[in-house]
């Protein structure tokens, strides 16, 4: 049987300094971002959906499980800081706690629900789940339906960062994406990662060697969802709102395009499919729908003849892993 | 009771859907391996089809009935000639991918032109009015479109599982490389039940155009609730699908009655519950 991505290779004391090069190389070229004149806020929106994209690659690339409802996570986690920082007037860090507190329990009890059936049908599943919580927060007082959260104090981070200032911002953003970032490396690094590909590549033979594979599923899929509301809490500093398109079906369709485009399966792609795919809605916003249009072929095209995405190829052609 | 009654139908009529939507999913499945996420772009795109039909041909509904799913099938056909054909052997997933990222393109295009909001297309003379059951008001359309998608459901089950033709399809279903090997070509009926299955979608326009009126995203949504009714009923049976479809349908509709703050979630929350008790669903073996 051919698998979802074939891009992964051994985990070797030079692959894992490949990895750290390209690493140091990211970190230092985002922390210039400010001093090059680059919009800051365009590169925080994309910091934000990169690190969603990484958590949702955690679990495709390398569990193998192809959630089409990421965007629960995000607009969850989202909706429950806004909350905490507007209404409880909570500080900055614990906002985020409340958020990632909230996508921490969603994604137990959807894991629960979604892990037990496999391929095709954990999508449906995921993508049904999600659109569940999209009718619930449509009805739900606290969202304010179709305005969403509006107007969302940013405050002082710990009483010493100012968030309003857009450079202090964009560094916090920056470290939480990097800090994300790291956790998901050393995740997939680690023993339990190399589980988790085992059960990608052959699921009956890891059962067959011993491993409880239900368990290392579950557990990716509440380390993916827990990231992924980490992402949202930071999205809400950085567009000081909370609305209904974040808990969509096409924000889950976009998470799967970012990462298909970058690589699954890859530890960058997700991070390039990002920022291509977040400039692309940038620059052509004044399409309208032929955005949609774009999407689409983009999806297309990738499916038929690019499936290992940017990072993919070049980790492909090189024989590096990235 | 009266209210109770025009839910129920409502119901039923939303459960004729979901049938022939979950039908057309379960066939396509069954042959290509794959879930046709652009089966609610192509569901519209029947609706759309009748509409042009009618406002540009001038050709009238009982036409459109049949041609709308012809030339939406067509379309299908071509698609997978051209497309999904490349994926055999491939990941289960790049199926769902390809065919979401054609659903982008399809409603993404008929949105430029035609925004979001509905056209209306008229109920054809024949089935205007209403009758007076005694219990309840009937307006005809409504219950030909139950009656009408009955018998396409009845006919589709019997096809696959009385006839020759339908023997052949479950034969290559289970061992595609030995049905080849008797002469028949396989690759061809994998094309014929992709066609099949997205007629009988557009067919679903079709007959929800006058009810539902015609709009770019009317399948969007509904696909996702249809995935749902999948998930509860299990692609492995025909007649399992059609069951289901309709009987989700009718509970929506009593939902709406009694509860109707539920009745967009009551689909979802069933879907939850039996997962939890049944995880193979009700009528599908493991998967």
């Amino acid at each position: 049987m051919t698998t979802l991505t074939d891009n992964t290779l051994p985990v070797t004391p030079r692959a894992m300094r490949d990895e750290m090069i390209v690493f140091v190389v990211m970190a230092l070229l985002l922390a210039a971002v400010p001093f090059t004149g680059v919009y800051p806020f365009f590169v925080m929106q994309a910091l934000c959906f990169a690190l969603l994209a990484c958590a949702f690659n955690l679990l495709v690339g390398y569990g193998g499980l192809l959630s089409f409802g990421h965007a629960m996570f995000l607009g969850t986690a989202g909706y429950c800081s806004a909350h905490a920082l507007k209404v409880w007037a909570l500080p900055p860090e614990l906002g985020i706690l409340v958020g990632i507190a909230a996508a921490f329990v969603l994604s137990i009890v959807t894991g629960y629900i979604s892990i037990r059936r496999q391929g095709i049908y954990f999508s449906m599943i995921t993508l049904a789940l999600s659109q569940l919580l999209y009718f619930i927060y449509l009805q739900a007082p606290f969202t304010h339906g179709e305005d969403g959260i509006q107007g969302i104090p940013q405050g002082h981070l710990f009483g010493i960062f100012d968030l309003s200032k857009p450079t202090v911002l964009y560094y916090v953003v920056l470290v939480g994406f990097l800090a994300g970032f790291l956790l998901i490396f050393r995740i997939i690094n680690s023993p339990f990662g190399e589980v988790l590909k085992a059960i990608r590549e052959n699921e009956p033979r890891a059962i067959s060697l011993g491993y409880r594979t239900d368990q290392y599923k579950f557990l990716a899929f509440v380390l993916s969802g827990t990231l992924a509301g980490f992402a949202g809490a930071l999205k809400v500093f950085v567009a000081q709102n909370a609305s209904l398109t974040d808990v969509h079906w096409s924000m889950s369709g976009e998470v799967v395009l970012m990462t298909l485009v970058g690589g699954l399966g890859t530890i960058f792609g997700p991070v390039v499919g990002a920022f291509v795919i977040i400039a692309m809605q940038q620059y052509l916003a004044g399409f309208g729908q032929w955005v949609t249009v774009i999407q689409g072929s983009i999806f297309v095209i990738c499916v038929l003849t690019f499936r290992r995405g940017v990072i993919g190829e070049i980790a492909h052609y090189f024989r590096r892993s990235l | 009771m009266q209210a109770l009654y025009a839910q129920l139908l409502v119901g039923l009529i939303n459960g004729s859907f979901y049938a022939l939507l979950s039908l057309g999913l379960a066939v396509i499945f069954g042959m290509l391996n794959i879930i046709n996420f652009a089966h609610g772009a192509l569901y519209m795109m029947g609706a759309f089809v009748a509409y042009f039909l009618l406002n540009i041909g001038g050709i009238n509904y009982w036409w459109a009935l049949l041609l709308a799913p012809i030339i939406v099938g067509i379309f299908g056909m071509i698609l997978e000639r051209t497309m999904l054909q490349w994926l055999t052997g491939l990941d289960h997933l790049y199926g769902l991918l390809l065919t979401f990222g054609i659903a982008l393109i399809v409603q993404g295009v008929f949105q430029n032109y035609f925004g979001s909001s509905g056209l209306p297309y008229a109920i054809p003379d024949q089935l205007r009015g209403g009758m007076n059951l005694g219990f309840m008001f009937l307006p005809v359309y409504r219950g030909w479109v139950v009656v009408f998608s009955l018998i396409v459901c009845l006919a589709t089950w019997f096809l696959i599982e009385k006839t020759q033709l339908g023997a052949y399809l479950r034969a290559a279903t289970e061992n595609p490389t030995l049905v080849r090997a008797f002469g028949i070509n396989v690759p061809r009926m994998i094309t014929l039940t992709y066609g099949l299955g997205v007629g009988l979608a557009a067919l679903a326009g079709v007959l929800s155009a006058p009810i539902n009126q015609v709009r770019p995203l009317m399948g969007a949504d509904l696909i996702i609730v249809v995935f749902a009714v999948v998930v509860i009923g299990g692609m492995g049976s025909i007649m399992g699908s059609i069951i289901t479809g309709f009987a989700l349908g009718v509970i929506e509709g009593l939902t709406k009655y009694f509860y109707p703050e539920a009745s967009n979630t009551v689909v979802f929350v069933l879907m939850v519950l039996v997962l939890l008790v049944k995880p193979t669903g009700l009528t599908g073996r493991a998967a």
